[in-house]
């Protein structure tokens, strides 16, 4: 593992991102201005006007419009990227699914932001967990460091798997928070991606080629089912783009999931995000001043949804508590725990799972809270049976 | 640019560069035709976003496409956005010395009137006023007929549509359409025409005057609607001339830059004798209530005079001279 040289800078999420941005040089970037993203697209047409970057900048009139000219930009061969965030996402939402249907690895920083109404610019993950069946790598970031590494890897994952990429950090927790952070040299981020090798080229006049046909009855099926093969592949390519990642920086970086004291844990927390740390210090209280065998696995990748590390990880608790930062309206809490209860349902050995939904609207998320979710579990471990799937915590009721 | 030269029909049939055969429009559909004389104007790579709509729908079904260029259909609402993408993608691309081919590589956004006027107007505004080098072509049949003719913005007053159906109450559409045109103009859009299929070799030459211009370009070309306007298969072009003929569509074409920036209007056709409005109304059925209302054609008459008038003000005080 060569290290490669690394220099220690204070940036905030939004300027780490920028940062990465910078360092990867896109073709094109075509974006339009949202809290708590604004700044990742600001400080990117700095560089472009100061000329620290040669990218093709499209200052779009609309999300839709952004992800439109990424989806154009991406089949015509470039390495394409944005940023947006809550509302913004929301009006992509038809985009993104052609995005990754027509197999195009475009990369967008993502800020999350609670969506509408009521109105609000702080952190819940209902923004991206509204995207979350549209096909795109979804990648949680817990820390500032962690969220430019991403952005860098993410552009790796995504052209290896010709699928689109998102990588978030928390709204203000993240994007506005500053840490210390060791940045890479612009020539080693260079150099680690390479030129993107596009599966298609519109531009390419002497082999034209209709992109986005009309697929009925007969064709789309099988379309579909190759876009989602390509789903289940990507995992494999991700973890690759990890390993590379790894191996050229000299930087480990947790793919999917990350144990945290997992081992002989009889209570886990499923968490995403930054309230990870948070969660964290919450696990190192209970267990060595309280003597509670609690764990907690953060989950850095949503899509591809990782059950295989959900499963080897989290089968053999007893008791496990996965946080949710959304809520699917549907009287069973988030869709962190639906899915997780998916991945462990068949198995002979499995946990109890109880579902808390948190931090929404950027409620601050504090140790308290994951103290009354291990109490719960402990609460239903002494034969108490909840009365709904669901509990919210941090909230006035 | 390499433009070529068609005088005659037969010149414009014997070009190579055109829808192929066994696409499934409708028939006596005119956009086959548009797209044949759009295709014909150049020598020049051509790379075309195209809207959901008839067009897209008729000609690409999987694992089929008549597309003879690199074509890209993204939604309905963003082949503007689709088209200033691709284009940012060339600039960036040939920047960096990406781009294989020496030829210069024009970009062309199609869309329909429910694609133009109304759901797309946004994204083709921002990529107007972002001055991305392309040519938007706007078929018009004035009404979403993809979906089964309901009225659009660009649906003309009294119109019957299946949304706005002509009734024991309403006779059919009751506004005018909006002047797209004119909003293209009012965003200093480079160049800006109207056309159709039946003065063909105006058309032709409006598109190589789009292309050969730097900056955001406009057409808006009528393309008369069988099923929509409800007429004879064999009388789209001739309803597309009547509809010059009479007025009701006026050829024309703007500049910005003419006149020291304050731009340039010419109407290019000047029908000789005077058609009246009825010729063109009465072989479509979507008109057919208010043939015996003499006081509703009335309306459209004025309106078409209006308009008329209107713009040979304009052209008096901003002649576009070529």
């Amino acid at each position: 593992m060569a290290k490669r040289k690394t220099t220690r800078v204070a940036l905030t999420g939004n300027e780490a991102m920028a940062l990465a941005m910078k360092q990867i040089n896109p073709d094109v970037v075509a974006a339009y201005p949202i809290t708590p993203a604004t700044e990742i697209v600001q400080l990117f047409s700095k560089y472009v006007a100061d000329g620290e970057v040669d990218t093709e900048f499209v200052p779009v009139e609309s999300e839709h419009s952004a992800m439109s000219a990424c989806v154009g930009a991406a089949a015509a061969g470039a390495r394409v990227m944005t940023g947006t965030a809550s509302q913004g996402l929301a009006l992509m939402h038809e985009i993104l699914y052609i995005a990754s249907a027509l197999r195009l690895p475009i990369t967008m920083c993502v800020v999350n932001r609670a969506l509408s109404a009521p109105i609000n610019i702080h952190c819940d993950h209902s923004d991206t967990m509204g995207s979350r069946d549209a096909g795109w790598i979804q990648i949680y970031t817990e820390n500032v460091q962690e969220a430019y590494a991403s952005v860098i890897v993410a552009v790796k994952s995504a052209e290896k798997a010709n699928l689109p990429a998102l990588v978030t950090t928390d709204g203000f927790v993240l994007s506005h928070g500053m840490e210390a952070v060791e940045i890479f040299d612009d020539e080693d981020v260079r150099e680690f991606l390479g030129e993107r090798k596009p599966l298609y080229n519109l531009l390419d006049i002497d082999n034209p080629i209709t992109i986005g046909p009309l697929d009925l009855q007969d064709y789309f099926f099988e379309h579909k089912r190759a876009q989602i093969e390509a789903v289940f592949e990507s995992k494999k390519h991700i973890y690759d783009a990890h390993r590379e990642f790894e191996e050229f920086f000299g930087v480990k970086l947790p793919v999917f999931v990350e144990p945290y004291r997992l081992d002989d844990a009889e209570y886990a927390i499923v968490v995403m995000g930054s309230s990870a740390g948070t969660g964290k210090d919450a696990v190192d209280v209970m267990r060595d001043e309280r003597g509670i065998k609690v764990g907690l696995l953060r989950m850095r990748i949503f899509r591809p949804f990782p059950f295989e590390e959900i499963q080897k990880y989290l089968s053999k608790v007893k008791y496990l508590a996965v946080m949710d930062r959304a809520d699917s309206l549907n009287t069973m809490g988030g869709p962190l725990a639906t899915e997780i209860a998916r991945a462990l349902y068949h198995l002979s050995e499995r946990p109890i799972i109880h579902n808390f939904v948190y931090g929404l609207g950027g409620r601050d998320v504090p140790l308290e809270n994951f103290y009354e979710v291990i109490e719960k579990m402990q609460w239903i471990a002494a034969g108490n049976t909840p009365e709904r799937m669901v509990d919210y915590v941090g909230v006035r009721e | 640019m390499a433009t070529k030269k068609a005088r005659t029909l037969r010149d414009l049939a014997r070009m190579k560069r055109a829808l192929a055969p066994g696409h499934r429009a409708c028939a006596g559909c005119p956009f086959p035709v548009i797209l044949k004389i759009l295709m014909s104007a150049t020598d020049d790579p051509l790379v075309i976003a195209n809207a959901t709509g008839c067009m897209e729908v008729t000609s690409t079904i999987f694992p089929y496409t008549a597309w003879p260029v690199p074509w890209i259909h993204n939604a309905f609402e963003n082949a503007a956005a689709t088209i200033s993408g691709v284009e940012s993608a060339y600039k960036a691309l040939k920047r960096r010395g990406k781009i294989k081919t020496e030829k210069e590589i024009k970009f062309i956004a199609i869309g329909g009137d429910g694609g133009t006027y109304d759901i797309g107007l946004q994204s083709l505004s921002g990529a107007i006023e972002r001055g991305h080098d392309f040519l938007y072509i706007l078929y018009n049949n004035e009404g979403y007929m993809n979906t089964g003719i309901q009225r659009s913005s660009a649906t003309p007053m009294y119109a019957s549509t299946t949304t706005s159906p002509a009734g024991k109450v309403i006779p059919g559409k009751l506004q005018w359409r909006k002047e797209i045109t004119d909003i293209m103009i009012a965003h200093q859009a480079k160049y800006v025409a109207q056309a159709s299929p039946s003065h063909w070799v105006d058309f032709m030459k409006k598109v190589q005057k789009a292309l050969e211009t730097k900056g955001p370009t406009f057409i808006n070309v009528i393309s008369p609607c069988q099923p929509g306007w409800n007429y004879p298969p064999d009388m789209s072009i001739e309803l597309a001339r009547l509809a010059v003929e009479s007025k009701y569509w006026i050829l024309y074409e703007y500049r910005s830059d003419a006149n020291n920036g304050l731009g340039g209007y010419k109407i290019n056709y000047r029908p000789r004798k005077e058609v009246s409005i009825v010729e063109f109304l009465k072989p479509q059925r979507r008109y057919r209530h208010i043939l015996d209302r003499p006081e509703l054609i009335k309306d459209i008459e004025d309106h078409i005079r209006r308009n008329w008038e209107r713009l040979e003000r304009l052209e008096k005080e901003l002649p576009l001279e070529e």
